[in-house]
């Protein structure tokens, strides 16, 4: 029973890692960008939480009406007047750009809200738990959490394969000369997907708060965990990317029980077993 | 450098200009002021002028790699960490002199490189980038599991290690000041040297088109695998004296992401990627910017971030990158001319 629960637990975070690497894979599906800044941004994303929740009074999972907007319109924002600037053949303005805005977002948390960990309050949900069976329990949140990351997930699906915005999508990241030949503004484009992106980036940020202690310094951990769900999985593709976050949640679960030392490197040496043997990952795509 | 061509014209390729001959001059005056800094300086300059050193070397290497190699590593904290454990393990566990153990370092740390550069370089562009940062966070977190040098909260050189060095603190600050100049020397000009070879026409080849490098007969894989290696091991070796000059070692500050390649890159870009002065001319603005800002904490890092993006979005060719535009300077010879000298013995 004691290795279900930790398989279980492993599969349960998975999903939130999931929710770190669909924000990256849709914003590289699209314009071939790796925003350095993502788990700078989701860490933003649970202080923008804060202050919603402390300024109006009410509940984290609540104040999701507001988070998610509000980030979207940071990312287009992001996209339009900084990002757009950076695309081109040359991978080192995008890195170098998104870089310079870790460095900015986690010193700029630093000095609003000092290093002082931090957690959100969502009241009686957070200790409810469910029992499976016999001496298997879940909780009630990272069950949540799991189900909004399958839903997310299912969303970003639809929304590519489903939408006239995700036909906009795809033809801006087939071939972007003839996508603004069929009237497409590619700039209104790429921050669309930004703006998408980002409203992933806050879903993820409140619940990553609600769930464990943050602190400005926790992004670039963030942004690598989305990054070896995203390799593990597949590049471009959705339901890789979710599965990518499952065998790194288990991963990092299983070295955790064994040593808790081992818990992150477990997870890294399941990245780098996977790119040794597999390199294109589990459920690839798209080849680049 | 010179063939002879069927018609009895010498070809030679002639490296530098006006520019490079002055550039050189000046390097070598600056260096025999900057050897002499012992008896000029005080033991604040001498360390200020070491830490210099050791960004100079550092952001060059980098250039090597991302500049010219089109390797963009955000790793490279991997092999500083690296090169500074392999020291204090030799030192402490071996009991080897740590003035020994820094070329022992980058030796060690370049044979690890080799299966490290077989993984990452499966992936390309900006997922390698993001892979090099997971190998350095790997090697952290392995660093923090040896628990004889510490586990995660590091450990010290022993007093009888230092002592061994030299006999008093001033002949080990000597000792290490000068160490550190003649490393940022030997690193820069094997850059230079390596440029002027025959991989460092390859390596331009390659920066300017992968495509047109490969139909030339240029292995690029090879080349940029070989860039890797030699990077790795000047890299470590950087560390392992940056540590050595500390003292003490610990599994953050060794595998600072934020120290060892965040500042490295800006630095590298403010100067100019793709020329080798664009680093130095980086390291001076850096240091000028902490000498002046340091005191305001997280408000200096935000306007570095700041400098460098804004610096990247419009001069994407750094500080340098626009001299050499509007003056044609050059410090080092590295520009390549096709030189004819026609030979009346045997002119047709």
């Amino acid at each position: 029973m004691d290795w279900v629960n930790v398989i279980l637990q492993g599969v349960l975070v998975g999903g939130l890692y999931a929710m770190f690497a669909a924000g990256l894979s849709l914003i590289f599906g699209v314009m071939r960008l790796v925003n350095i800044a993502h788990g700078d941004l989701i860490v933003m994303a649970a202080y923008v939480a804060l202050v919603v929740t402390q300024t109006l009074g009410i509940g984290p999972l609540t104040s999701l009406i507001l988070v998610v907007p509000i980030m979207a319109v940071i990312g287009y924002a992001l996209q339009w007047f900084v990002l757009n600037r950076t695309l081109g053949d040359d991978l080192l303005p995008p890195l170098l750009v998104t870089f310079g805005l870790s460095v900015i977002i986690q010193n700029g948390l630093l000095t609003l809200f000092t290093a002082d960990s931090l957690k959100l309050q969502s009241g009686d949900i957070e200790v409810a738990t469910i029992r499976l069976v016999e001496g298997v329990y879940v909780g009630v949140l990272p069950l949540l959490q799991f189900v909004v990351a399958v839903a997310v997930i299912a969303g970003l699906q639809f929304v590519f394969y489903r939408t006239a915005l995700g036909r906009a999508f795809r033809a801006t990241a087939d071939d972007p000369a003839v996508a603004q030949l069929m009237g497409l503004d590619n700039r209104h484009v790429f921050a669309l997907a930004m703006a998408l992106s980002l409203a992933v980036v806050a879903i993820t940020g409140v619940f990553l708060a609600v769930r464990a202690n943050f602190d400005p310094s926790q992004g670039p951990a963030r942004l690598i965990y989305g990054f070896e769900a995203v390799i593990i999985g597949g590049l471009g593709s959705l339901w890789g990317t979710l599965a990518g976050g499952l065998i790194l949640g288990v991963a990092q679960a299983i070295g955790a029980h064994i040593n808790p030392g081992w818990q992150i490197l477990a997870g890294h040496i399941a990245f780098l077993f996977v790119l040794a043997v597999r390199p294109q990952g589990l459920f690839p795509k798209v080849r680049t | 450098m010179s063939a002879k061509t069927s018609a009895g014209k010498g070809v030679r390729v002639a490296f530098g200009s006006r520019w490079s001959h002055v550039g050189t001059a000046l390097c070598a005056v600056s260096l025999i002021a900057l050897a002499a800094a012992p008896f000029w300086g005080g033991r604040d300059d001498l360390q200020l002028l070491s830490e210099i050193y050791a960004y100079v070397a550092l952001a060059s290497l980098w250039n090597l790699l991302a500049g010219y190699a089109g390797l963009v590593s955000v790793g490279q904290q991997a092999y500083v960490g690296l090169g500074a454990y392999i020291l204090f393990a030799l030192a402490i566990l071996g009991g080897l002199s740590p003035l020994w153990a820094i070329p022992l370092s980058g030796v060690i740390s370049a044979a690890i490189a080799i299966p490290v550069a077989a993984l990452v370089f499966r992936l390309r562009g900006h997922y390698f980038a993001i892979g090099t940062w997971i190998v350095a966070e790997v090697f952290r977190l392995l660093a923090s599991q040896v628990s004889l040098l510490g586990g995660g909260s590091g450990t010290s050189l022993l007093a009888a290690v230092v002592i061994g060095m030299a006999p008093t603190r001033q002949l080990r600050d000597f000792l290490l000041y000068w160490i550190a100049l003649a490393l940022v020397v030997v690193v820069l000009a094997t850059i230079v040297l390596l440029l002027r070879s025959r991989y460092g026409l390859a390596l331009k080849a390659i920066r300017d088109s992968e495509l047109a490098a490969t139909c030339n007969g240029i292995d690029v894989r090879r080349t940029k695998v070989l860039v890797y290696i030699v990077t790795a091991f000047g890299t470590a070796m950087v560390g392992a004296l940056i540590f050595l000059q500390k003292l003490r070692v610990s599994p953050d500050a060794a595998f600072s992401v934020n120290d060892w390649t965040a500042f490295v890159i800006f630095i590298t870009v403010i100067g100019g990627i793709g020329r080798i002065e664009g680093p130095i001319i980086g390291t001076i603005v850096f240091f000028v910017l902490r000498q002046t800002l340091a005191d305001l904490g997280t408000i200096y890092l935000m306007m570095l971030g700041l400098v460098a993006i804004l610096v990247m979005l419009t001069t994407p060719k750094g500080l340098w990158g626009l001299l050499v535009e509007r003056f044609g300077w050059q410090v080092f010879p590295l520009e390549r001319k096709v030189v004819f000298e026609e030979r009346s013995a045997a002119r047709e």
